[in-house]
């Protein structure tokens, strides 16, 4: 059935030639342009990892150390490139394996193709040895899945993973091949999809709601932007920037919308959300319009729902129908790609420039920066802090890294605190907060980006989640620099249960292993820092490197991240301390 | 729009292919969301598969889900109506010991009003086969189950709408 649809919506090719399953799914590979794919060899998939070894001129392949990690490594170069990034296992464990990397590129909408090896297709549901059921399992984490157990369907398939990953709102695809499938010849040729008749990834811009839209854009005395990764998975960038500007409106940032316009921007106002700045958060409730670009209302972002953004309208530009009025009812739905909408709203705003209510998010920041801000990039006393280590990571890199960062207090302290110069740089677990991204992720952003210089920041808890992926970037020479802010706890979830369990630390205290050591281990230059003092230089030998390079820091162990909206509470009751 | 709970019934046309009901059900099985029945189908055009879900909810919240089931790749279109929107029907049927057919007068006299049809009869049993509205099957079960029924199965709901759904033409814009 599966092959049916897509006949039916594109020639093939006449030019065709007798080879098997397995080179096929490897050509596949080739004519989609993938030069690297991320994983690791077993039983059920060795007749592909053959011909990657014929193809090794044509793709690269990265042998990561967990599969896990092979996924993230794909994540992190999708996220920097907006290509597809592609993983690929054995069957059972390898496939299961993948499952967090494939469940986190769904939530955050990551384009990703994963392929599995499955046993033979006579086997199946035989509880053979290394058989899972693959795609009943990924099945809600992916954007769609697939079995295939022809060797004539391989090719069709494959066209349609690419297709679907990457359109419209992107995300996970898994194709599970059985091995009879690999090994069985057919005649070969490669048709790139185009489209599937059920499927409208990218619904056209209605022009009328665009029009009542900037209606109402117009007629606002304090609007306000919220922005998500929309913005960036449809290079509206410029765009983007373009309306924020003509139309003087504040703008604040979803976690994954960081770096979309720099982060210097004068209307950029900063990050709303759990742990974001106290100013968005707070004018979120007194705002007259919020206009939402491409985000989708996360509950790490709006708090109480009942209390959130009640007097404002909303006006929503998203591409994906199911977002909307899902969690935020709204007066405006503008529904399409955010390029093409933000194109046909910016003739149609009044140029403005809010200057008195913008100057209510800058008296809010200046109190944020007393309370908060100040002690955490320039404290003085106490020990370092985490927030000084990425400031002298911003100071040393010019603003123009990209940062990837894992899951915790380092990762809100990170992403609140990174000078974005560039798109595209705040490479993060968003959806999921899955522990253990960053240092596989930044392996990938840093193979698709060669050019740029990658900060992974870590801490000691979710390092050492993945951090077996120290062995693939020594194999690969990937030249990452990878920061581990240590102290010594489960941070994030020491800071709930001292603000909220009163200070039962159950669980969350860490006895580290010598880091430097394991780094060395791996061959890798690694340093450790305890001392305000040491702490820029340390980070300076770190950006000169030109290999890979390991630094720890050792931070304040009980500090805490604020502003800091307790889970549930509404956003304007943002704490800041 | 209603914010009481009332019975829905949906109805998804999607491609005919593997795992899709797999799916679809997951959908309402994330939410906590009780299927009351389920149907899945051929429908009336070539490679198109129809589901018809029934399910008690509020309407805020079937189109929500009626969202998220569209969201799925090989879902072509999803539908949701209340009763008076649709013609539905149900059916069932039931095995009854042979014996009871020709002892008890009662038993013909209850095929007969409920418009119900015998299928098979042989020496240990026979078997009767229903149509209709919930509540209609619901009586011949209580009306039968005084003689004792030996098995009795029921279909999900199927339906038609009243008012035009127009797949066919959607198709065709999609194929072009
Ligand atoms: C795989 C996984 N397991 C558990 C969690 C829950 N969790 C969220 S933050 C956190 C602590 C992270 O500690 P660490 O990596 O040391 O970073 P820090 O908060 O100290 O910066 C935990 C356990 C998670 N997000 N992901």
């Amino acid at each position: 059935m599966e092959t049916q649809t897509i006949k039916k919506t594109q020639k093939t090719t006449n030019v065709t030639e007798r080879i098997s399953g397995s080179e096929a799914i490897v050509r596949c590979l080739i004519a989609e342009d993938v030069k690297i794919i991320y994983g690791y060899p077993g039983g059920a998939i060795m007749p592909v990892y053959d011909e990657l070894y014929k193809y090794q001129d044509k793709i690269h392949h990265v042998l990561s150390r967990h599969e896990q990690g092979a996924t993230h490594s794909a994540q992190g170069f999708a996220r920097i490139s907006g290509k597809v990034g592609v993983a690929i296992a054995t069957s059972g464990p390898g496939a299961t394996n993948l499952i967090t990397g494939i469940a986190d590129a769904q939530i955050d909408s990551t384009p990703m193709v994963c392929i599995t090896g499955q046993v033979a297709s006579h086997l199946l549901g035989s509880d053979a040895f290394q058989e899972t059921d693959i795609v009943g399992i990924s099945t809600p984490v992916t954007k769609w899945n697939c079995q295939v157990t022809k060797a004539s369907d391989i090719p069709a398939v494959i066209a349609k993973a690419f297709y679907i990953a990457r359109s419209g709102r992107p995300g996970p695809v898994l194709v599970d091949i059985t091995k009879d499938a690999q090994f069985e010849e057919f005649d070969f040729s490669y048709e790139k999809c185009t489209k599937v008749r059920s499927y409208n990834p990218v619904p056209k811009t209605d022009v009328k709601s665009v029009e009542a839209a900037a209606k109402i854009i117009n007629a606002a005395k304090k609007p306000m932007i919220v922005w998500g990764q929309g913005v960036i998975l449809s290079e509206a960038e410029e765009a983007f920037k373009a309306v924020v500007e003509k139309a003087g409106i504040p703008a604040a940032w979803t976690i994954l919308g960081a770096s979309a316009i720099p982060t210097s921007h004068p209307l950029n106002v900063g990050m709303v959300g759990m742990h974001g700045n106290y100013a968005p958060n707070i004018l979120t409730n007194e705002c007259d319009v919020l206009i939402a670009i491409g985000m989708r209302f996360d509950d790490r972002v709006t708090g109480d729902l009942n209390k959130y953004a009640k007097q404002a309208k909303v006006i929503h530009f998203e591409i994906d129908p199911s977002e909307i009025d899902k969690n935020v009812k709204t007066a405006i739905a503008v529904l399409g790609d955010a390029k093409a909408s933000l194109d046909l709203l910016l003739p149609l705003l009044d140029e403005n420039t809010h200057s008195e209510w913008h100057q209510r998010f800058k008296d809010l920041y200046a109190i944020e920066y007393e309370k908060v801000i100040k002690d955490d990039i320039h404290p003085t006393k106490g020990g370092l802090t985490m927030g000084e280590v990425v400031n002298e990571i911003n100071i040393q890199s010019k603003g123009e890294a990209a940062i990837v960062t894992d899951v915790g207090q380092h990762q809100m302290i990170a992403c609140r605190y990174a000078q974005f110069n560039k798109t595209k740089s705040n490479i993060t677990s968003g959806g999921l907060g899955t522990m253990g991204f960053g240092l596989p992720a930044a392996i990938g952003a840093k193979m698709a980006a060669p050019e740029r210089e990658v900060v992974s920041i870590s801490g000691d808890g979710g390092y050492q989640m993945t951090i077996q992926e120290l062995g693939t970037v020594f194999q690969q020479k990937a030249a990452v620099k990878i920061v581990v802010l240590n102290n010594e706890f489960l941070g994030m979830v020491r800071q709930w249960q001292q603000l909220f369990f009163d200070k039962r630390y159950a669980s969350t205290e860490m006895v580290n292993p010598n880091f430097v050591a394991i780094a060395e281990g791996y061959y890798i230059k690694a340093k450790k820092v305890t001392k305000r003092e040491e702490l820029a230089a340390a980070v300076a030998e770190m950006m000169a490197s030109k290999e890979a390079y390991f630094l720890e820091v050792c931070v304040e162990k009980e500090n805490n991240v604020f502003p800091m909206i307790p889970s549930g509470a509404s956003v304007s009751d943002v704490r800041l301390e | 729009m209603s914010t009481e709970k009332q019975l829905y019934t949906i109805s998804v046309y999607t491609e005919n292919n593997i795992g899709l009901l797999n799916r679809i059900s997951a959908i309402f099985q994330r939410r906590h969301i009780n299927i009351e029945s389920l149907n899945t189908s051929p429908s009336e055009i070539e490679g198109v598969s129809r589901f018809t879900i029934v399910i008690n909810m509020t309407e805020e919240n079937i189109k929500k889900i009626i969202g998220q089931v569209e969201k799925q790749v090989e879902v072509i279109k999803a539908y949701y109506h209340n009763d008076n929107e649709i013609i539905y029907q149900e059916s069932c049927i039931f095995k009854m010991r042979s014996d009871l057919l020709f002892d008890e007068r009662e038993i013909q006299n209850i095929i007969k009003e409920s418009n119900a049809r015998i299928v098979t009869v042989n020496k240990e049993f026979f078997v009767i086969e229903k149509s209709g509205k919930k509540e209609e099957i619901e009586l011949l079960y209580r009306e039968l189950s005084n003689f004792g029924i030996m098995q009795f199965t029921r279909s999900g709901r199927i339906s038609v709408t009243k008012e035009e759904m127009k797949i066919s033409t959607m198709l065709e814009t999609y194929n072009n």
